[in-house]
């Protein structure tokens, strides 16, 4: 039986993994391919590399990176971070990405979407949406798809900015809300599962997740596919081997 | 490439007959589409090649398929290695197509799953599958039962992902390595 996935997300900064909280009190935590292979060897489904940081010298350290990770990693993962070209995904690929994840880029340009999918086939492209739920103008509320971090509002909603994505020829939706990132309060579920019941690819949920129980939460009211979290991971509030097993226990379709 | 540099084997990256004709062992990766991917063995005369090869063959995922009959993927007539068609997932409420993630293989029936422990999990992303068949040496199921791997003779496929497929993967390139 198909199983959810348990995702940790590493954020990169000058090819090194930083943790912190709501992007501050940034520390260093390391080198990215020891914690990853650790992860993968804790059970992680898939690992997510997020690169803060786009100066050029910067990305040919990512790239570097990208190419130890393959030699060391022997589960999928996927890059994300100032990818805004087909250039800079054939880069990523060739060095050893399984995946790679676009946003900004896509909100700029969404003929990137089909770009990317046609030139290396959906199953490589993931598409970031971070969504923020607030008051338009006209005083309507409505989760609105944001980008720079999830800073600066665009005019898309994203439920139609989602399936749009599906439609251009992304492969999987990640899909994080900015209400619920950094609260440990649990995942934004109701807004999950409105997307995953319209949608036909897979959805990577990210935000909030706090204990075990988000996660149970978030497979089965929520409707996600793969359930993705950092700091509680980093600072390991929760173990994989546990959470695995608890939701296993639960009912869960999951990799043990 | 990656996942036979971590277990520290050799090999060479071609398409030129002669080379693949000389190898001791062949892997047929395959990411992409059936009729494109078959355009460029015809190409370069790898079509005819392919399935008059003696050594040990292991094709993944498109390669799995290509070694098919046909595929419904633009109606593509592939290397026949397989006397079996390949066929679209049917639309179901509830699963998503293409299937993406990990999931469980069983009733092992080659050289390539021994010392696997029963319902080994392995990742797929795949919107095409091969039926169960007279070849079929690992079942799996998603919607309904189909071939995770299959066989004849040298020739070996399998479904998923067995670069990215972590430590059962790994086992199953070793295994084919050891094939003699």
């Amino acid at each position: 039986m198909l199983t959810k996935r348990i995702i940790p997300c590493l954020d990169i900064k000058d090819g090194r993994t930083v943790k912190g909280t709501n992007f501050v009190n940034l520390r260093d935590a390391g080198d990215p391919v020891e914690l990853g292979a650790e992860y993968a060897l804790q059970g992680a489904d898939e690992l997510v590399f997020l690169d803060i940081t786009a100066t050029v010298e910067e990305r040919k350290t990512l790239i570097d990176l990208v190419r130890r990770v393959a030699h060391t990693i022997n589960i999928p993962f996927c890059v994300g971070g100032g990818i805004g070209s087909v250039s800079d995904v054939s880069k990523l690929l060739n060095a050893g990405a399984d995946k790679v994840s676009i946003n900004s880029s896509a909100v700029r340009n969404p003929g990137l979407i089909n770009e990317l999918a046609l030139e290396f086939g959906s199953q490589c492209i993931v598409v970031a949406i971070d969504t923020r739920y607030i008051t338009l103008e006209n005083g309507f509320q409505e989760h609105i798809v944001h980008t720079h971090g999830g800073r600066k509002p665009t005019e898309l909603k994203t439920i139609e900015w989602a399936k749009e994505v599906e439609d251009r020829g992304a492969g999987e939706i990640l899909l994080t809300s900015m209400d619920t990132d950094g609260t440990k309060a649990g995942f934004a579920l109701e807004l999950t599962a409105q997307i995953s019941d319209n949608a036909n690819i897979p959805i990577i949920a990210s935000g909030g997740a706090g204990t075990m129980e988000h996660f149970y939460d978030v497979f089965t009211t929520g409707k996600a596919d793969a359930g993705l979290a950092a700091s509680i991971f980093h600072f390991k509030e929760i173990g994989i081997p546990e959470l695995k097993y608890y939701l296993k226990g639960k009912g869960i379709s999951m990799r043990i | 490439m990656y996942a036979l540099e971590r277990i520290g084997v050799a090999y060479e990256l071609s398409d030129d007959a002669n080379t693949i004709r000389s190898a001791e062992r062949i892997i047929f990766p395959g990411v992409g589409e059936a009729s494109t991917a078959m355009r460029s063995l015809r190409e370069n005369g790898l079509d005819k090649l392919i399935p008059t090869l003696k050594q040990p063959f292991l094709g993944t995922c498109v390669g799995m398929q290509l070694l098919c009959k046909s595929s419904e993927e633009n109606n593509t007539d592939c290397l026949g290695v397989f006397d079996v068609p390949v066929l679209k997932f049917p639309q179901i409420k509830g699963f998503k197509v293409p299937q993406t993630g990990w999931n469980d293989i069983y009733s092992y029936g080659c050289e390539l799953t021994e010392g696997l422990a029963e319902h080994s999990y392995v990742y797929y992303n795949h919107g095409y599958y091969a039926p169960l068949c007279d070849y079929t040496v690992a079942k799996t199921e998603y919607m309904l039962e189909y071939s995770a791997m299959l066989q004849k003779d040298n020739f070996f496929a399998a479904q998923f992902h067995s670069e990215i497929s972590g430590d059962v993967g790994q086992k199953i390139f070793e295994n084919f390595l050891k094939i003699q």
